[in-house]
This record gives structure tokens, C-alpha cells and sequence, in this order.
């Protein structure tokens, strides 16, 4: 068996065989999927509390005005005193008093309305309550103008520019945003993958080091061999947890909501987004329909294949350029306590890469800041593929940036892991020591 | 190649490592300074010197982990090669285990590293485990192991693959006295095989016993080399122990200052005994054997031949800036 292979398939056993890698690959699933629910379970319970209000109302308006529903209820008073309507809702526990008393006008009547409650009241029973004024006052305002409430509608109405390319096909509003919202998905994807594993291949490392079995392996294989065997390994074990991951809260995302009967479209919030693209298209209003439509068609026409097999390039270049990182500071120190200071320059340009990509190529995928950081090739896996679901070429990608991107990419990592290699050799015999830049420099030489 | 003789050649294939003016730096640090060795095949050589004399750098070197600046290293007759790394065991100084691993599995692992098919492996751990007595903990893991017990397993992966080449750096720390004389009696057997052994300590005791090979370093340098025996006797400074029984010590004393160099002695009046240490101009002992047994019953009489430890001391001392 080659030698590589095996190493792969010791590091790959050891970490899969790891409890706490076990516990939590079973663990988080479980963990994120009860979070969700449990926010979702106390959202509907915190929806479904009825609040109890009195009305007192002495005028002549508002008769039919205050209906109870599931959120609120009304309990009306007739013909007895401010002060006793106040004693009883208090008495009985309800959440406040409506108070309406008796003017000609309807301005007036509004005017000197009050609201008693117990403590502040909430802002959503205060908006139930302003909003009904709201649309008598204006009824009633409109009444004395002599406009009529269909004409005011539409007033009302908002307007939309339409858009279209040169070529005739529709533009969709905010289709950009979506595009990025999935690129950004697997950029983001990538970023969580270098950062856990990364991780992981650093501690292994620090681990041969503490054990000192480092010197018996590198007696038997090349330190390089070691390096990359460890970093696929790791790799692969990520990958087998992340599979696992991605199908358990799948499954059992479903079975919770099935359970608790929570409509997952509650959490969502694109409803419409998913039914259409399942293609069922139920109840929706007749023209946002046809514009589900066409965002859903545009969906579809994302070059899926295409985005999946550059995420892979990007994520196999990206992910051996920083985990290379990794394994040289592993490998320079002698204790995880020592590693902070060298991480943080290493997760800079993935945050970098992650907040530029949300602010900047969401607004802008082509524009020159966009541009330059999915160049950049520390940058360039996480925001070239937010830019990428907008297609190649014509309005998408220049092809030319494409390439460049990951010749750039491809140059970098084998620089990179050169670099971290040498680092690596002669860190990984070094005890106690903090090597200082001079040293670092020569160990490139050995 | 070509500029060594036949004489050269043949020098070469004697010796199972050779290595010319090999010189390694970090930074402004000389690790060592034009190293020239020569290890005979089939012997036990023994690489000694105090902690950061260089020892480790030199088996580093001929391990391949570590290259050197300049000079050359030349293995069983040839210019040492990638490949070599297959035909060398080491074991060394700072050795450890995977810790969550457990001890056959990760025999298999460290032996098959070393190029050995799975199968083949399998039957020497077996043979090896049964031969120490550890049978039973193939399914054990590391860290129920006792240090002691870690080093057997460490011992067997060295030597399993059976190199041509065993480098053994401080095997016996961490032993108790009853394993580190079985790991003594293996490495002793291995050298009877036809195994060549370079053995790297600075414990001088247990070279007396295992090495006929040795060489001082200090200071990253070599500054004596050669076989043991003839090392002991180029450094023995012909002091004699001796002993006899005779009426009046005191006397006999007396009589002997003027005459022998007495670097001390002793007179037991009951027993009857008298001993002393004398040294020699030369080491022609004819003269005072003579004048001695005249004089009373000679019942010891030796040179004293100095020790690894003496003279390693000594040549130190001589070099100066021992602390």
C-alpha cells in the first residue's frame, strides 16, 4: 500500500474514530434542528396569546369597529362609570381599558380617547388599536374632501419601473441578491470548512509533537507526504461529517415540524419562492404569480452543474492553501495556547472575504471591488462564487477573470505549500523554542 | 568516486556508514563541524558525547530527516539515497506514541510505513509480541500503557522491518533495569545476526558492555574515535593494583616510597594485609613483581584500565571548556 494512502487512512480513522468528532457530528445536527424548533414552538405559542381588552365607549362611533380576534379580544361595557369600568377590567386581570367618551365630533371623539392599562402596553395591541382610528379618521376625512375611498386606493397604488435587457428578456428585481445569496451559501460553506478543519489538521499536528511521534514517522516517510496525507485525511473526514450533517437536520428538519406542526414556511419566509419552484403554485395572487414564475425559471437557469464544479475547484484550492497554513503554525509552535496570534491573520482574509462578498458583490457582482477580491487568491474561492450563479461570460463572469482567478489561485497554492512545507519540516523537530523571523527564514533553506 | 583508490573502495565496503567533513549550521550555530566517520559493518558503534554535543543532528542526518550544509554520507558502499530510508531503524531519543491508538494497529501502521506488506507484518509483530512477552496487548491502547511498556513496542517497530542499519539514540531511558537488560540482550542478538548498530548515549556505563566501536563528540566536533579496546589502552597510564600479605606494612612501606611512584595505600595488621596502588614509568611490571614476591605472598595484581567515563572526562579536559 502506498504510503501516502496510508497515512490518509490513519489520520481519516483516527479522527472518525475520535468520540468528540463522533459526539458532535450526532450532536449538532440534533443541537441546530432543536434550536430552530424551539425558537419556531415559542414564536406560534407567543402568537397565540389572546390579550383582553374593555371597551367603555359612550359615543355615538366605533360600534362595530372593535371585533375580537385570535390575537385580541374585546369585552364591551355599557352604562357604568370611567372609574368602575377601571376597577373591573383591573379586578378581573384583563390587559387594559379602551376609554371613548361621549363628543359630537369624530376628531374629538379620537381626540380624547384613552388607553388604561395596567403597565406600558405592548406596541402591537397600540397599533391594533391606532390603526382602527387611523381608518375612521380618514374615512371621514376623505368623506368632507369628497373623495371616495375607491378613488383614494387608487392613489395608493405603488409604482414599479419595468426593466429589461438590451437583448428584450425581462429583468427581475433583486434576482442579483438571490444569485449572491447563493454563491454566498457555498462561499460560506467553504469559509466554515477551512476554519473547523483547518482546525483539526493543526491540532493533529501540535498532537504528533506533543506525543512525540512525529520523529519515528519522519524516519519513515518524507515530512511533505506526512503534511498532505494529514490534510486529506482531515479533509475527508470533514467532508463525511458535513454529508452527515446536511442529510440528518434534513430528515430531521421534517420530522420536528411534522411533529410539532409548524409549517416550515413560517420559518423560511419564501413561501411563494419554494412552491413555485416545486412548481405547485397554490394559492397565490393571480400576477405575482407570473413574476414567481420567472423568478423560479430563472432559478433554474443558474448553471447549477457549472457553480457545483467551480465550488469544487475553488474549495480544493482554497481549502489546501489555508490548511497548508495551518499545519506550518502547528507545526512552528509547541502548545495550542501559542496559536492565537498566528490564526488571526489567517481568518482575516476570510471574514474579509465573507463581508466584502455580502456588501459589496450583492450590490454590485461586477463591480470593481467584486472583481478585485475574487482575484485576490486568499479571497478569491469565497467571492468568485458569489459572483459566479450570475453566469460566465456575457453579463456574467468575464472568462478572462475566470481564469485569471484560478491560475492566480493555483500559483498561490503551490507557493503556499512550498512555503508551509519547508516551515513544516524542520518546525516539527523543534521543542520549546519560538523560532524567531531570521530562523523562519532559514528553515526555508534547509 | 573516482578519486578514491582501490585501498579507498574497499574501505568503503567495510563499513556500513561513512561520512566526510559533514557540517550542518543553524543560524549562527555550528551543530557540527566537519564530522568524518567511519562505522564498520556488523558492530556496535557508539556515538557519545554530553546533551547538545550534536549527536541527534548527526542521526538526524543519516536518517535524511535533517541535510546537512556541506559534506557527504555514504551508505553500505554508495552515496545515501531517499530509498535508503527502508534499510535504517531508529529509534529516537524523543519517542512517543499515538496516544488514542491502539498498540497493534498502530504497530501495523508504523511497520508498513517502513515498506512491509500487511500480511508480512502481522507474522513478525506476532512473532516479536510472543517473543517479549506482550502478547496480549494487541488490543490495548496507548494510554493504559506504562512508559516502560511503550518503549517495548517502540523497540519492535525499529527493528522490525530488519535493517541493515539500527540507530539506537538513548534506548535505555525510561526502561527499569530488568527490561533495559532484555532490550540489551535483543540489540546484542541483533548485532550477532549481522545487523550494524550505532548506539547514541551519554550514559558512558553501558558502552563498556555493548561497544567495540566509539567515537567522542564535543562541541560539535569529533575529538576521538576509534575502536574502544585500543582507545583503553592508548589511555591506560600504567597504575597498578596490588595486594599481599606480609608481617610488617609499615615497614614495607617504607622501604617501597623511594623506589615506586605509591599513589596510595593500606595495611590491614590483623589480616595481615597490604595493599596499594603504584604507578609505572613504563609498563614493564617485571621489576616490581620481582621485588614483591621476595618480600611476601602476592595474592592480586592488575592494571587498572580506565574507564569509557575516564576517558572521556579526561579528553574533554584536555580540550578544555568542560563544565
Amino acid at each position: 500500500m502506498n504510503k501516502l494512502a496510508l497515512i490518509i487512512k490513519r489520520e481519516y480513522l483516527a479522527k472518525v474514530r475520535n468520540k468528540s468528532f463522533v459526539v458532535m457530528t450526532f450532536l449538532s445536527p440534533i443541537l441546530m434542528v432543536g434550536m430552530i424548533v424551539l425558537i419556531a414552538y415559542l414564536t406560534k405559542i407567543n402568537d397565540n396569546e389572546q390579550r383582553v381588552i374593555t371597551i367603555l365607549n359612550e359615543s355615538d362611533y366605533f360600534s362595530n369597529d372593535f371585533n375580537s380576534n385570535e390575537n385580541m379580544a374585546f369585552v364591551k361595557f355599557k352604562g357604568i362609570s370611567l372609574q368602575k369600568a377601571k376597577d373591573s377590567t383591573l379586578s378581573l386581570g384583563y390587559y387594559g381599558l379602551l376609554y371613548i367618551p361621549d363628543e359630537k365630533d369624530l376628531e374629538k371623539v379620537a381626540g380624547r380617547s384613552f388607553f388604561f392599562s395596567k403597565d406600558a402596553p405592548s406596541s402591537s395591541v397600540l397599533d391594533k388599536l391606532e390603526d382602527t382610528f387611523q381608518d375612521r379618521l380618514q374615512q371621514r376625512r376623505l368623506q368632507d374632501l369628497g373623495v371616495s375611498a375607491k378613488d383614494f386606493a387608487l392613489m395608493d397604488n405603488q409604482f414599479e419601473i419595468n426593466t429589461s435587457t438590451f437583448n428584450g428578456e425581462q429583468n427581475l428585481k433583486g434576482i442579483n441578491e438571490i444569485k449572491a445569496f447563493i454563491g454566498g451559501g457555498f462561499g460560506y460553506l467553504i469559509m466554515m470548512f477551512i476554519i473547523i478543519y483547518g482546525g483539526f489538521v493543526m491540532r493533529s499536528v501540535i498532537e504528533e509533537k506533543t506525543s512525540r511521534i512525529i520523529e519515528v514517522i519522519i524516519s519513515s516517510v518524507k515530512p511533505f507526504q506526512l503534511m498532505l496525507g494529514k490534510i486529506i485525511g482531515t479533509s475527508l473526514a470533514g467532508i463525511t461529517q458535513f454529508a452527515i450533517w446536511i442529510v440528518s437536520a434534513g430528515l430531521l428538519m421534517l420530522v420536528a415540524f411534522s411533529i410539532f406542526g409548524i409549517d416550515p414556511s413560517v420559518m423560511s419566509g419564501s413561501h411563494g419562492m419554494s412552491s413555485a419552484i416545486g412548481g405547485g403554485m397554490p394559492a397565490m395572487v393571480p400576477n405575482a404569480n407570473q413574476t414567481m414564475q420567472l423568478y423560479a425559471q430563472e432559478l433554474f437557469e443558474i448553471p447549477w452543474l457549472m457553480l457545483i464544479g467551480f465550488f469544487i475547484v475553488y474549495f480544493v484550492l482554497g481549502y489546501l492553501i489555508y490548511s497548508s497554513i495551518y499545519a506550518a503554525i502547528g507545526a512552528a509552535v509547541d502548545n495550542e495556547t501559542d496559536t492565537q496570534q498566528f490564526i488571526f491573520p489567517v481568518i482575516l482574509p476570510l471574514m474579509l472575504a465573507i463581508y466584502v462578498g455580502f456588501f459589496s458583490v450583492f450590490n454590485n457582482p461586477h463591480g470593481p471591488i467584486a472583481v478585485g477580491f475574487s482575484l485576490f487568491p486568499l479571497t478569491s474561492p469565497i467571492v468568485m462564487l458569489m459572483r459566479l450563479p450570475g453566469g460566465i461570460g456575457e453579463g456574467g463572469v468575464p472568462i478572462w477573470q475566470l481564469i485569471t482567478s484560478i491560475l492566480l489561485l493555483i500559483v498561490t497554492f503551490i507557493g503556499i505549500v512550498w512555503l508551509a512545507a519547508k516551515i513544516y519540516r524542520v518546525g516539527i523537530l523543534m521543542y520549546g523554542k519560538k523560532p524567531s523571523y531570521k530562523e523562519l527564514y532559514k528553515w526555508l533553506k534547509y | 568516486m573516482i578519486q578514491f583508490s582501490i585501498f579507498g573502495e574497499i574501505a568503503y565496503m567495510n563499513n556500513i556508514l561513512v561520512t566526510k567533513e559533514v557540517t550542518k549550521q543553524f543560524g549562527n550555530y555550528t551543530a557540527l563541524n566537519k564530522i568524518s566517520l567511519e562505522i564498520p559493518k556488523n558492530s556496535i558503534y557508539g556515538l557519545l558525547g554530553p546533551n547538545g554535543a550534536g549527536k541527534t543532528t548527526l542521526i538526524r542526518i543519516i536518517n535524511q530527516i535533517t541535510f546537512p550544509d556541506s559534506g557527504e554520507v555514504f551508505f553500505d558502499g554508495s552515496a545515501l539515497l531517499p530509498q535508503d530510508i527502508s534499510l535504517i531503524g531508529y529509534l529516537p531519543e524523543e519517542r512517543g506514541l499515538y496516544k488514542s491508538m491502539k498498540v497493534g494497529e498502530q504497530a501495523l501502521y508504523l511497520a508498513q510505513l517502513k515498506g512491509l506488506s500487511k500480511d508480512e507484518a502481522k507474522k513478525r509483530l506476532k512473532f516479536w509480541f510472543e517473543r517479549l512477552e506482550i502478547g496480549d496487548w494487541w488490543n490495548k491502547k496507548v494510554q493504559e500503557l506504562s512508559k516502560g511498556m511503550a518503549q517495548k513496542i517502540q523497540f519492535i517497530v525499529t527493528v522490525l522491518h530488519e535493517p541493515k542499519l539500527l540507530i539506537f539514540d538513548e534506548p535505555f531511558s525510561g526502561f527499569d533495569p530488568i527490561n533495559a537488560n532484555l532490550i540489551k540482550d535483543e540489540i546484542i542478538r541483533l548485532k550477532e545476526n549481522g545487523t550494524s548498530i550505532i548506539f547514541s548515549t551519554h550514559r558512558m556505563e553501558s558502552v563498556e558492555e555493548l561497544c567495540e566501536y566509539i567515537a567522542l563528540l564535543h562541541q560539535s566536533e569529533i575529538i576521538l574515535d576509534g575502536k574502544l579496546s585500543e582507545i583503553k589502552k592508548a589511555y591506560k597510564n600504567n597504575i597498578f593494583n596490588i595486594g599481599l600479605e606480609v608481617g610488617d606494612g609499615d615497614l614495607l612501606l617504607k622501604e617501597m616510597s623511594p623506589k615506586f611512584n605509591i599513589i596510595s595505600s593500606k595495611y590491614d595488621p590483623i589480616e595481615k594485609q597490604f595493599d596499594c596502588t603504584v604507578q609505572l614509568p613504563t609498563n614493564d611490571s617485571g621489576e616490581i613483581l620481582a621485588y614483591l614476591s621476595k618480600r611476601g605472598n602476592v595474592n592480586e595484581f592488575f592494571e587498572t584500565i580506565p574507564s569509557a567515563n575516564d576517558i572521556f572526562i579526561q579528553t574533554v579536559k584536555s580540550k578544555g571548556s568542560y563544565e
